[in-house]
This record gives structure tokens, sequence and C-alpha cells, in this order.
């Protein structure tokens, strides 16, 4: 299906909003291709491709909001689906939190489309899955993997004159390669935007080799310890933690960022003064589409700096309340770290543990942002500067809030789910109990 | 619906407008949900189609569905009615054998030149992966039905009552909360209803028409003074029923431990909301939990999500297998284990069903998602680990000749595989009920609803909180309880099963959003059992100060 051009998309915008006849009217194209390939045992399991295209439109009389959608995009379809807006808008309940369109924004330039990712075949795909069984096999170990990868386009046009553009390839890959006999796991995980830049070799072989190095680990007692954690390990915390910057939320009392007494902790220092946390759509290692699917703009925003919450999201309705500019939640968090390599983390540690990855996490109490969860897929003990052999799986009680209190080390980043994610040295984790779980 | 597409339209921080394209097909209008969609005849024409072309390239199997998902949310906080939305997703999802492989491929273009082209890619893939195939499909027989249709008992369709009715309800029970003291309420209304046709060269045309509903409540106090609130969530559980779920009965509401409500075949919204509101109330002053050894009560609504996650995923058997090693995992449950024939799942009187017939459940169904007539079958009996969850492609690994029937795709542009049927505890055979459980305890903790989940890659070591909760001292509930979870191993703890009330006690827990798969898909399902009684397990205190 066609990836439209910006003139293209612009064309069937400008056609489909010449039939609104609403107060204000809002549209939304987007189209996408998107291929996968699975594999498992060493050998592939299932793969699909799938085109995808929408137009979405959003009609309001004064409160009074409508949507429909429509995947034609012929002349008599599209007034079809303005018309049939509309008619939901009339029969709609009041909505006091309707905004009405915003006016042309500014947009960054943003580099989110690579011709490569767009270009990629099942054949491609298949060489994919053979680089991570062949070496796998090799070595008596059986990979499980799996590989997305989608190229696609968004565009909006609203009756205040505002038009948007951007087009986006990603390519999401992981693997888990586990011993032959049992005992070990290992994983890897990359995403790009250019598929170029991905080395399915590379990748599969610190898999092949974190599930030899993971055989027959030995238990210890649960409880505190200096943890290294991998970015994958640390990423889906410090997004749940994000969860916790919307100010409406905070504002309302119901939220980690709500404060006792009233209030919200804005301008409070929360965490260790080396974290900062920022949003950026033109960082090169992970750009993101510079406009949010209301045509908010995104921008860079810092959201920790030196430990301080700097800002909390505010939706456009919210920030009308509060008499504040809106902030739209971030399309991309970067975390910055600092030079340490982790062979340089690992040899500065005494006494900890190398973890791989955290799974299966949960919220335990949203008051204090506590969440529950695993090791997985490659979990080490660290004595006097050298990983000295691999441990059994710990389940995990802890807040990203105290982790990031209990800051020791900031090392370097890398890019994870489109993010990018320093490697951390955290000292006092709180590990609960044991798993058998390889 | 995706669970990630769910989020987004409950978080309702984003209008409908910044919806991804692929998230639920097109949005109608509510009186375009009771329109016929093509008739079978017509169905079958396609399909044909379909199934002709994939002989043509040299596939040895086919199948191809033919879906029509509508769906109805309306959603509301307070007074307010947020979002309706009304949506239509309509394609063909076609799959294939060639070269022993499997290839899958699907459209929105039901034309015959839309299904042909789908027909071309599915078997392109399936040819282009057998070049690295080690494993060639092997499928196991199954009848051919000729043509047949089934459709969950509902006694009154969802999509017919108007919007308006809806909102009222949700409305009024938000009312109701906020009589009560509660500072917040959201509320919703999910009503599914899956029109799917299903063909295969194996000459079977199965036209079925599946229904669910799932009310939604969350209610929240705070204490601004000391910066704190607390949340309850309803007590419902999402049912294979049409809109008679809303429809309150005494028959069908009980006086849990604690004075707590429970719902089995119908819910009582505004009942639920309003005491939701008083134990959101309680709950900020109720006593932290002492850590250490405690005999657990579980009530049904919250007992499914541990046999959910510690029984239904470790018996997959794509799991056991290693096909899912790398999303959700594999599991302790290993073919050794079941082989040996005296593997301890748990004490002697635990008995776990697998069924995907049961009326009322999410996961009932006449024939699954690749022809096959649904059943029962044991998975636990007497304690012993007895059999798998598995599929035409995956029986003849166990030795055995007939698929279990639990074959299942979220959509017609999702490849179908194995999914979880509704797996259930058997109600304990003597008579016995919660009161009588409670006079049996000495120190314990009564847990009733859903609450935070987790366990490991293989199943073994899992946490679990709950709604709300209640102490148990001498045969005596004492009060309420805050930051309580328990820990355990999955073996242990099916063996630590010491009384299980019995069947006037038995309903139903729910989840629309069962997870599995790459990429990743939703499957709804049921878990059914009576109060049950678990010795000596392990609670942690879940409170912090930051």
């Amino acid at each position: 299906m066609a990836i439209y051009t910006k003139e293209e998309a612009k064309q069937i915008l400008d056609k489909a909003l010449s039939f609104s006849k609403a107060d204000t009217c809002e549209i939304n194209l987007n189209a996408s291709n998107e291929g996968n390939i699975r594999y498992a045992r060493n050998t592939v399991s299932t793969a699909g491709y799938q085109s995808n295209q929408t137009l979405v439109v959003q009609s309001s009389f004064g409160n009074k909001v409508g949507v429909a959608t429509i995947d034609e995009f012929d002349s008599a379809s599209l007034e079809k689906v303005v018309r049939r807006s509309e008619e939901l808008a009339r029969l709609s309940p009041e909505n006091p939190e309707f905004m009405p369109p915003l006016s042309q924004q500014e947009y960054l330039e943003t580099s989110t489309f690579h011709e490569s990712t767009a270009k990629v075949t099942p054949e491609y795909r298949a060489e994919v899955a053979a680089a991570s069984i062949e070496p796998a096999r090799a070595k008596d170990v059986t990979a499980a993997g799996f590989l997305n990868d989608s190229a696609g386009m968004s565009a909006m046009i609203n009756s205040a004159g505002l038009f948007a553009y951007n087009q986006s390839t990603n390519v999401d890959f992981t693997v888990t390669m586990r011993s032959n006999d049992g005992t070990g796991s290992g994983w890897v995980t990359r995403d790009y935007n250019n598929v170029d830049r991905f080395d399915p070799v590379e990748a599969s072989n610190i898999a092949i080799d974190k599930a030899i190095m993971s055989r027959e680990a030995k238990a210890i007692e649960p409880g505190k310890y200096t943890v290294i954690l991998e970015p994958a390990a640390s990423a889906q915390l410090l997004g749940n933690m994000f969860g916790s910057f919307n100010a409406r939320t905070a504002d309302e009392g119901r939220s980690f960022m709500s404060k006792e007494g009233g209030g919200t902790k804005l301008g409070e220092k929360i965490v260790d003064e080396r974290v900062n946390i920022y949003s950026d759509p033109q960082n090169p290692l992970v750009p993101t589409s510079p406009w949010a699917g209301d045509g908010q703009a995104y921008k860079k925003m810092n959201w920790i700096e030196n430990g301080v919450v700097k800002n909390l999201a505010y939706s456009r309705f919210w920030a009308k309340e509060k008499d504040v500019e809106p902030v739209p939640f971030p399309s991309n968090g970067i975390m910055e770290g600092g030079d340490a390599t982790l062979e340089d983390m690992i040899k500065d540690t005494k006494k900890g543990i190398l973890v791989t990855r955290l799974w299966y996490i949960r919220t335990v109490d949203p008051q204090t942002l506590l969440y529950t969860g695993l090791t997985r897929d490659g979990t080490f003990f660290i004595e006097n500067g050298k990983i000295k052999h691999p441990i059994k799986n710990f389940r995990f009680n802890e807040s990203p809030i105290i982790m990031l209190n209990n800051l020791e080390t900031l090392g370097q980043q890398v890019r994870i789910n489109g993010n990018l994610i320093p490697y951390m040295k955290i000292r006092d984790f709180t590990f609960t109990s044991l798993s058998d779980a390889v | 619906m995706k669970r990630r597409d769910f989020a987004k339209l409950a978080g309702l921080g984003a209008g409908a407008a910044m919806l991804p394209a692929t998230a639920f097909g097109k949005i109608i209008s509510p009186e375009h949900l009771l329109s016929p969609g093509l008739d079978v005849g017509q169905k079958k024409i396609l399909a044909d189609v379909a199934l002709n072309s994939a002989k043509g390239l040299g596939a040895s199997y086919a199948d191809a569905r033919i879906g029509r998902y509508l769906n109805q949310y309306v959603f509301t906080r307070e007074d307010k009615v947020q979002n309706v939305v009304n949506t239509e997703s309509f394609g063909i999802g076609i799959r294939v054998i060639a070269n022993g492989t499997w290839g899958f491929a699907s459209t929105n273009d039901v034309t015959s030149a839309g299904i042909k082209k789908a027909t071309e890619q599915a078997v392109a893939i399936a040819k282009a992966n057998s070049k690295i195939q080690k494993e060639p499909v092997v499928l196991a027989p199954v009848e051919s039905h000729g043509e047949v249709s089934w459709k969950t008992p509902i006694v009154k369709n969802s999509m017919e009552v108007p919007i308006s009715e809806k909102a009222e309800l949700l409305l009024d029970a938000n009312a109701a909360a906020m009589k009560n003291g509660a500072n917040y309420v959201n509320t919703a209304l999910f009503m599914v209803n899956e029109q799917k046709y299903f063909a295969s060269t194996e000459g079977s045309y199965i036209d079925q028409d599946v229904h669910r509903i799932w009310p939604y409540m969350n209610v929240t106090v705070i204490d601004p003074e000391k910066g704190k609130f607390k949340s309850r969530q309803g007590l419902s559980a999402p049912m294979g029923l049409g809109y008679e779920y809303m429809t309150p009965d005494p028959n069908e509401t009980f006086e849990g431990i604690g004075g707590v409500s429970l719902f089995r075949n119908r819910y009582d919204l505004i009942k639920d909301a309003s005491e939701a509101a008083l134990q959101a109330k309680e709950m900020l002053s109720a006593k932290s939990v002492e850590p250490g050894k405690y005999d657990l009560m579980l009530e049904p609504n919250h007992l499914g999500l541990t046999i959910h996650e510690s029984v239904g995923h470790p018996l997959e058997l794509d799991r056991v297998l290693g096909y899912e090693a790398n999303y959700a995992g594999t599991s302790f449950a290993t073919l050794d284990k079941w082989k040996a024939g005296d593997f301890n799942y748990g004490s002697d009187i635990v008995n776990l069903v697998a069924d995907k017939t049961q009326t009322g459940s999410l996961g009932a169904v006449g024939y699954d998602d690749e022809g096959v007539e649904t059943k029962k079958w044991d998975l636990v009996r007497n304690g012993v680990l007895v059999n798998y969850q598995a599929i035409r492609d995956q029986v003849h690994m166990i030795d055995q000749n007939e698929s279990h029937g639990c074959c299942y795709a979220q959509s017609w542009n999702d490849v179908q595989f194995q999914r979880m049927p509704n797996v259930s505890l058997e109600a304990g055979k003597e008579k016995y009920s919660p009161n009588e459980m409670v006079k049996d305890i000495e120190k314990g903790i009564y847990i009733a609803g859903r609450g935070s989940y987790s366990i490991d890659q293989q199943r073994y070591n899992f946490q679990f909180g709950g709604t709300v909760f209640y102490e148990i001292k001498n045969g005596e509930v004492v009060g309420m309880l805050n930051d309580v979870a328990y820990q355990s191993n999955t073996q242990e703890f099916w063996n630590s099963c010491a009384k299980i009330c019995d069947e006037s006690d038995y309903r139903m827990f729910g989840s629309f959003f069962d997870g599995k798969g790459q990429p990743s898909q939703v499957s709804a399902v049921s878990h059914g059992s009576a109060t049950t009684r678990f010795d000596g397990v392990n609670v942690i205190n879940t409170g912090r100060n930051i």
C-alpha cells in the first residue's frame, strides 16, 4: 500500500476538509506497511505482512464532537466520512473538555524515515532468522526470536489552518537463546529507524554468549544488593515512572507526584542530582515525529534536571484549566549517561549483580511507584571487579524513585525501544525472593 | 482491540483522532452495529476463492477466516460521559501450508481479487520460510463439519441497548460512589461482538456469533493532608454474556467475608460503586499487614488470576515446547513431568479443567479458529498433571491425535495459534461455605478481587496482590488490611491447597486481555472456582516511605 508523500497526503486531506460543514474539523491520515518473522526451536514458526491506511475525521458543533473513519480515499468516500462524523457529532453529548483545533504550529525537522527499512523483503527477514539460528545451532543453543519492520506516514489537517506530515520507519528485534541443556538463557534487543544499522549476527552472538555464560546458575540469598542494570533492565521502570509525570492526576491528588498537604512535586528534588532526563524529537539516535497526534509540536523538554522535576505533562484542556502552557507527553526519553563502559563498571564493583533485563513488571503500589518483577536471561554475580558466576533469578520489589536515589554510577547510553538509557550502577536494590526459572 | 490500544483509549488523554490507524478498523455509527454483515452464502463463495487459490498455488492445506469484529465502548468519569466509540473491523485472514511450512496473509479487500492477492502472499511467505524450516508442519486429523453455525447464548444483545441507557447506568453508579465519599470515579462498558466465518480445505464452513461484555469501575479517594490516595476496582468480571449481565439479581449477588458484595452471572454496578467508595475510605486508615506466613482464603474473582498465571499459562503446550521462549517464556511443567504420570501439581483435592464450552465464560465458542469442535478436558486430576492445551499442529508432539480445540486469533488480520481455554478449579464435593472456612482459620487473610500480579517466565515464582484484604484471627474477621501481597512457588502453592468451598460458591473471574505471541495478541478467558484455602503462604508488606 502507498506510503503517501507529503503532497499526496495534502491533496487527500484538502479534499476531505473541503466537505466539512461543521464548526471545526480535524482530519488525520495514517498509512503503514508492516512485516515480521518469528522463529523458535531453531526454525521459523510464523511470518506475516500487513498494510493499513485510515483517515480519521473529527467534527464538532460547539462542544459536541463526532469521529468517523474510512480506509477508501475517493471523493465520494471522503465526503461520506465527513458527513458521518458530523452526524455523530450532532448526536453526541456535550464534551466539556473539548478543545478547538490548533492553528499552524512550528515543527522541527526530524529524520525518522529510511528507504532501506521500507524496502525490507520476506527474504531479508528469513536471513535475519538464519543469522540467529545458524550460530546458535553451532554452539548447542536454541534460538527463538522476532523481527518486525514497519514503514508508515502520518499527516493531519484542520479547519484552523494546521497541516502536519511525517514519515517513519522502524525495525525491532529481540532474540532469546537457550542452552540445550535447559540451564542457561540469554537475550538481546535492538531497535532502529534505519535497518542498515542493524547487525543480526552481532546481536545474536551476545545472546548466545549470555546463554552459555548463564548455565548452571548458583542460588544466593535474596536481599539488598548493588546492581549494574543494563539499559534494557531499567527502561521499563523508567517508562513507568513517566506515567506519573501527568499534571492532572498530580493536581487531583492521586499520583506519586501529588504532595502532602496538596499541590505537586513540580520543582522538587525527587532523585539523585546526577539524574537528568529529557526528551528531544531531533536526537539523531532516537528521532521521533515532530508533532503529536493532535498537532502539538514536540520540542526538546527537560523532565528531570539535576534530580529536580522540571516539567509535568499538561493536556490542552488541563493547561487551560490551570492557565499554563500545554506540554505534550514526550515521544522519547533520554537519560544522560556517563563515559563508563560496562566493563569499567564491573571492574569498579567489589560485590554486586549484573542484570540483563527485568521482566513481568507490574505496579504494586501507585502511591510509592513500587513495582515487582523478575530478573531474566542472564543474571551474574560480580566480586572484586569480575563476573564470578551466574546466579539464579530474583524477584524484586523496588521503586524507580528509590532506585534513582541510590545511584552510584552512570555509564554509556544505549538505544532501547526508541529511548536512550545509560548503564546504571545502583546500591541497595531490593530482591525479595528466588526464582527457579531459567 | 489490542491491550496497548485499549490503554490509550482508557487513558483518554487522547481523542479518538490520535489513535493509531490499525487499532479498531472503522469508527461507525451505533446503528451500524446492528446491520447484518455478509450473508453466509456470500462468505462461503469468498472463502472458497481463498481455498481454491491456495490449492492452485501448491498449498497442501488452507483455511480462511472472514471476520467482522464489532466493538462499543462507553467511558465516563464522575458526572461526565467522556467518550463513546463504535467500531467495525472487517477483513479476511488466509493461512496456508506450502512445502510443509505455515504462511499467513490478510486483507481488508474482501473481494475475489483482494483474496487471491492475499492468498498469493501467504503462499509466497510459506515458500520463502520453508528454506529454513526444519520441522515440517504435522496436522492432527479433524472432522469435516460441513456448514454449521454457533452463537453465544445471550438473552439481550448489548449492541441493541441505547447508548443513553448505558451512559445513564454508569453515571448513576458514579453518583452513588461520589455520594459515599469518592473523590473520583471512572466507569466504562466494553461490548464485543465477533462475527466469525471459518472455512478450510478439510471441508468445514463454520459461522459463529460471539458476544462478550465487561463493566469496568475504579473508585478513588484521596487524603490531601497526608498526600495519600486509595483506589478500589469494581468486583465485576468480564463475561461471555449479553446486556442481561447488567441487570442486578439478588440470587446472583453474594455477601462475601467482611461484608463485600460479590457477583456471579448478574452484576449490580450501583451497589458495587456505593460499597467501593466506603471500602476505599476504609483503606486509607486500615492496618498495614504484619509480614509472615498466613492461611489465605482466596475468593473466586481473585483466585481466577492466580489460576490463569500459575496453571493456565504453564500448561500451554507451545510454551512447554519453546515456541514462546522469546516472549512470555517457557514452562516448568516439562514433558518429562507429564510423562511420569505422578507429578504432584497440587494436593489431591486439586482438579483443574480446561473448557471451551462453559456457558457465560469468555472462552466459550462452538468451534475454534481452525475448525475443531470445542470440548472440556482435564489438566490436573486429583492433584496430578495429566494433560496440556494443544492444537492441530501440536498434539502429535504429545502422542495424541485429536486437537483440544483451543486455537484463536484476536482478529482476521492476525494469525491463529494456541490460546488458553477457560481453565477452572473444580468446586469442593462436600457442602462447605466461606463462613465455615473462616471459622476453621486461626491466622489468615481473606482476599477478594484482582490486584497486582507477576510471575516468572517458567511460572515458578509469583507475587499477587488483591482488591480488598481482611484479617482473620481465631475464626473471626477482625478488620481490613493494607499493603498485602503473597509470594509463592506454583507447585508449593497448589500443594498447600487445603479446602475448597462447594459448588454454590462457584463463580468466574475473567480477563479481556490475556497477552501472548509476537506480534502480541490478546484473548479473552474466564477462570472459575469456589473460595479456596491455601495454608502457610508467605505474605509480604508492600508499604514504602518515599
